[in-house]
């Protein structure tokens, strides 16, 4: 065993990575749960996402593009749920879920042709000079676009909730949707672009892990991120910032459990791969005394004459 | 068993139908059945090329069916169970938890032909076939213990199964044989597949020196994190990953199921089908090295491919000894070679590998 | 325009329409999905819906429905309680996974003794391993009053690792060559939970969903808990003023829940799958909270949800093997069929109206 191995500077570097797809997804599903829309469907918009992504950054060779295209095929396939529970008033849990279902199904039909096909890369931002600075250098300036428009989106929901007119809207829609309708305001369509903006999140970080960390296409390869995305939100009190929180929190938990194992540790390893699952829980429930509590009108349907 | 009954005489009539028909229903029907998507680009993805083999060689005279996607356990057995309903003459079953639900549908089958990949319970209409990969991880370590200039070499496997294990040790032997300096660091996934931890893995063993990353999970991530760092090699693993070569992918393990497919399909056709225990390697073509790219000099490629001519001829054996256990006992006296029973269960790590399996 | 306007109270007759219309919209619109993809839509439909069920094989097909699904009927109906009172149990997957785990530990245990004492034990083993599992999100949230909904998530992972863990160590099959996975519990016969009347799928698993179902049905309609457990879900407050004790109402949902997936996963392992393997999840947990919202919530509804789930999943497996549907075009249209499920309910609770708004 021998910890001197594991570089401080450089996992911090790789968490901050590692996280963004977590970061990016529950970013948007924050927002739409503010809006009172629990969406459970993460896991099919990211997945939908990857592969748009893929391929149009494939087809056209231009990454930026794949990643337009991402945020508009997560969008797409939010509308479908925004449809469901918007206009049918049908059960958000199950539509989540039964859109994470056809997501998974729909990538794969979708990416049949994409299978072994190397992505063009995304170059990483050239800070110049600052780069050079020794530890922050290649903690802050370092990595690529998405990652830092990740950071900014957190911030830009921040703001957006805390001190605009439309961040009151969305909250008073999402806490008490009747008071809101009587107020004139229009639930139904503040809370569909809500749900948008979700897909459009949810699609930007499945093609993170698609164009940028791994980066290829095959069916299923987001792996569950979409579930951890959806638990962070709750972990965050709906909180833009404790979700940066959450996401590096749980990243890094992954990264130092994997630094621990190549340093060879003697901790036995599937507890060390549990631990990010157990120090999440542990973090809950110490954060629990914090009584910021869901949205009020979280996942309740509304409908205008009710 | 009133079902054993119904579904003998089911077969039994469809036999008497396909005698009856036997102008028409010349066909041979071979089923697939699989444990992940054929968009995996890995294992299932090569069987299926495998499949894909097997229509092409026989052309109108087999049908091939396939299931993917399908959960180990009694949604498996329904699987085999459909296929030989529906008149399948061989069936493949190719994932190692399939083992206990083909010996039960191969009962009540008695007239179809099954073949189990990676398992070990055999019967009269029951074979096992699995590939020695670990054939192809000697020459990985070789490369790898030329070519280290840090002297570690990362690893990341799966799952600790016998199967991996045998393919660190493997490497392990011939890498040290080439270079007495080098280490091994091992991480472990404990996921089949997720290619986002396998790029997390891959980019904490190359942060901790390793500048050869082996893989024995499917994704081409690794390869992504290897090119990003720049001086870093690495190896296709089940596909040949040749989009990332001629760096950081020097070679790579490609899985060939292809002549096996045909060359049984063949014996059913022929009737000359009998249950056998395959464990083929290089030299019988289920093993592939692919192409060892110029970023290898050109004389440990030579050696490379001569160490693979000695393991296709049959003149070399990757485990001969002498090769002791990591604890330091004995394991294999000179010039002994370890035989099958041992390397298939294979569950201990060879002299010289630091840490623990985990169990 | 067309509006919406609330029923005074659901249709009955809609309540039976919808899932018939539901089933219509996705024949046509999944029909032109197989015939987008180059299949014959009639064809595919019928190979999906009424071979299993009425084909030349139908005898082999009509049991297996109840083993896919017996384990979704279980798990589900557990769920739908805490759904109903607000009590969010997302880690059944979990839950069922830890019921395997501690009733085949038990069997194991036992190996090779044959005893009528060791099945019933690993039932008993089976329901504690479960309830234990979703005991921990239970406590924490009566406690300190952590979100629910994330703990029982986290712990799926968890147990996922443990189910590694054990298939790889502890439970290893010491006879198996060193390969993962367990003995097999079918060729245990004092822990083989068998076919209680042959070839008819009949198994323990499946009679307790169907108990499940008429124990959820009796609880919630004649008794004082499920009176509780209603009001609770729609009027919180008032369920505090009626004398319901939220805290205790918290521990039976979750614990209920856990307890009857933890049940479907012994059953399982002990039947159907027979081994403890690091795959033996293949999802029941997850597709269960679907089937307990398509079911309404109702024990009737869920076991016929339980039942059209797993006819998709047997119909779907034929499909791709006699016509050459990818996986995910049965995925798609599994996916489908919920929308068209979910959407048409509308019309049981509200009408359509045509004309101007009226002022109210």
């Amino acid at each position: 065993m021998d910890l001197s191995v594991i570089n401080p500077v450089l996992l911090i570097a790789a968490l901050m990575s590692a996280a963004t797809p977590i970061l990016l997804a529950a970013t948007g599903e924050l927002v739409a749960e503010r809006a009172g829309v629990l969406n459970l469907g993460v896991e099919g918009m990211m997945i939908v996402g990857a592969i748009c992504g893929f391929a149009v950054a494939v087809e056209s060779g231009s990454p930026a593009l794949g990643f337009v295209a991402a945020a508009a095929g997560g969008a797409l396939l939010s509308l479908l749920f925004a449809f469901l529970t918007q206009v049918t008033l049908a059960n958000q849990v199950a539509s989540g879920l039964a859109l994470t279902l056809f997501g998974l199904g729909l990538s794969a039909l979708l990416g049949q042709g994409y299978v072994g096909v190397k992505p063009p890369s995304m170059p990483d931002v050239n800070f110049g000079a600052l780069a050079d600075i020794p530890i922050l250098g290649r903690i802050l300036f370092s990595h690529d676009p998405v990652l830092y428009f990740g950071l900014a989106l957190v911030a830009a929901v921040w703001a957006l909730l805390k001190f605009t007119r439309a961040g009151l809207i969305l909250r008073a829609v999402g806490e008490n949707h009747d008071a809101a309708h009587a107020l004139g305001l229009k639930v139904v369509r503040i809370r569909v672009l809500a749900i948008l903006f979700g897909g459009a999140c949810a699609g930007l970080g499945g093609a993170y892990i698609s164009l940028i960390r791994v980066p290829q296409w095959t069916e299923g390869m987001t792996a569950g991120v979409g579930w951890i995305a959806l638990a962070l939100v709750v972990f965050a009190s709906w909180k833009p910032w404790r979700v940066l929180l959450g996401a590096y929190l749980f990243g890094g938990i992954t990264q130092l459990q994997l630094n621990l194992q190549g340093a060879g540790v003697a901790i036995p390893v599937e507890y060390l791969a549990m631990s990010p699952y157990l120090v999440t829980i542990l973090v809950l429930v110490i954060l629990s005394a914090d009584k910021s509590r869901a949205p009020a009108s979280l996942g309740r349907i509304f409908h205008a004459s009710s | 068993m009133k079902l054993t009954t119904l579904l003998t005489s089911a077969a039994m009539a469809l036999g008497l139908a396909t005698a009856a028909f036997a102008a028409g229903h010349e066909k041979t029907k071979v089923g697939f059945v699989y444990v992940g998507p054929v968009g995996d680009g890995g294992w299932t993805y090569e069987h299926n090329k495998g499949r894909l083999a097997v229509e092409e060689e026989f052309g109108d005279a087999v049908e091939t069916v396939f299931v993917e996607n399908v959960p180990e356990g009694p949604d498996a057995e329904r699987v085999m169970t459909q296929m030989a309903l529906d008149g399948a003459d061989l069936i493949f079953t190719t994932s190692f938890g399939y083992m206990d639900p083909t010996i039960n549908v191969a009962k009540k089958f008695p007239d179809v032909k099954f073949e189990h990949a990676t398992g070990y319970k055999r019967a009269d209409n029951v074979s096992t076939y699995s590939a020695r990969f670990y054939e192809g991880r000697a020459i990985q370590g070789h490369i790898a213990g030329k070519m280290t200039k840090s002297n570690i070499v990362g690893y990341i496997g799966s799952y600790p199964i016998p199967e991996v294990i045998r393919g660190i040790n493997s490497a392990f032997i011939h890498a040290r044989k080439a270079n007495p300096d080098v280490q091994f660091k091992i991480v472990w996934a404990y996921t089949w597949f997720d290619p986002a931890k396998e790029a997390d893995a891959a980019k904490v063993l190359i942060e901790q020196g390793a500048d050869v990353v082996l893989q024995h999970t499917d994704s081409t991530a690794p390869q992504a994190a290897a090119q990003e760092a720049g001086n870093v090699i690495t190896f296709g693993q089940a596909s040949d990953m040749a989009q990332y070569a001629p760096m950081p992918r020097v070679s790579s393990i490609i899985d060939d199921w292809a002549p096996y497919y045909i060359a049984r399909t063949k014996a059913v056709m022929e009737g000359t089908w009998e249950s056998t225990d395959t464990w083929d390697g290089i030299g019988a073509g289920m093993v592939g090295i692919g192409e060892i790219t110029d970023a290898v000099p050109a004389d440990v490629k030579a050696e490379a491919l001569a160490l693979k001519e000695s393991i296709a001829s049959g003149a070399y054996h990757p485990f001969t000894g002498p090769i002791n256990k990591q604890d330091g006992s004995v394991w294999l006296a000179d010039g002994e070679v370890a035989d099958d029973g041992t390397l298939a269960g294979m569950n201990f790590y060879v002299e010289g590998i630091e840490g623990d399996i985990p169990q | 325009m067309i509006r919406l306007e609330k029923r005074p109270e659901p249709s009955r007759g809609f309540a039976w329409a919808a899932p018939i219309l539901a089933v219509i919209a996705t024949f046509f619109f999944g029909g032109l999905l197989f015939a987008f993809l180059g299949k014959d839509p009639v064809q595919s439909i019928v190979t999906i819906f009424w071979q299993p069920l009425f084909g030349e094989f139908a005898f082999y097909y009509r049991p297996q429905l109840l083993i896919k699904g017996a384990p979704l009927v279980l798990i589900a109906i557990g769920l739908s309680l805490g759904f109903k009172a607000g009590i969010w149990n997302i880690g059944a997957e979990g839950q069922y996974i830890m019921g395997a785990l501690f009733g085949a530990g038990v069997g194991l245990a036992f190996y090779p003794a044959q005893s009528a004492m060791v099945f019933p034990l690993m039932v008993l083993a089976g329901a504690f391993g479960g309830w234990v599992w979703a005991m921990i999100p239970a406590v924490l949230k009566v406690k300190f009053g952590t979100n629910e909904i994330l703990v029982s998530l986290m712990l799926v992972y968890v147990a996922e690792q443990f189910l590694a863990s054990m298939s790889l160590g502890l439970m290893k099959n010491p006879e198996g060559f060193g390969f993962p996975g367990s003995r097999n519990l079918q060729q245990y016969a004092s822990a083989h939970n068998a076919e209680i009347v042959a070839d008819t799928g009949m198994h323990w698993g499946v009679v307790a969903a169907i108990i499940a179902v008429i124990f959820a049905y009796v609880l919630l309609a004649r008794h004082r808990l499920g009176f509780a457990i209603r009001v609770t879900g729609d009027a919180p407050r008032a369920a505090r003023f009626s004398g319901v004790n939220p805290s205790r109402l918290i521990l039976f949902c979750l614990g209920t829940s856990g307890m009857l997936a933890g049940l479907a996963g012994l059953f399982e392992v002990s039947g159907p799958s027979g081994v403890v393997s690091i795959d033996f999840n293949v999802g029941y947990g997850f597709t269960a909270i679907i089937v307990a919202f398509l079911g309404r919530l109702h024990p009737v509804g869920i076991l016929l949800a339980g039942l059209l789930m797993a006819l998709t999943y047997i119909g779907g497996d034929i499909a791709q093997s006699q016509m050459g549907l990818p996986a995910a075009a049965i995925q798609v249209f599994q996916g489908m069929l919920l929308f068209f499920l979910l959407a048409f309910d509308l019309f049981t609770n509200f009408r359509l109206r045509l004309g101007r708004v009226e002022v109210a």
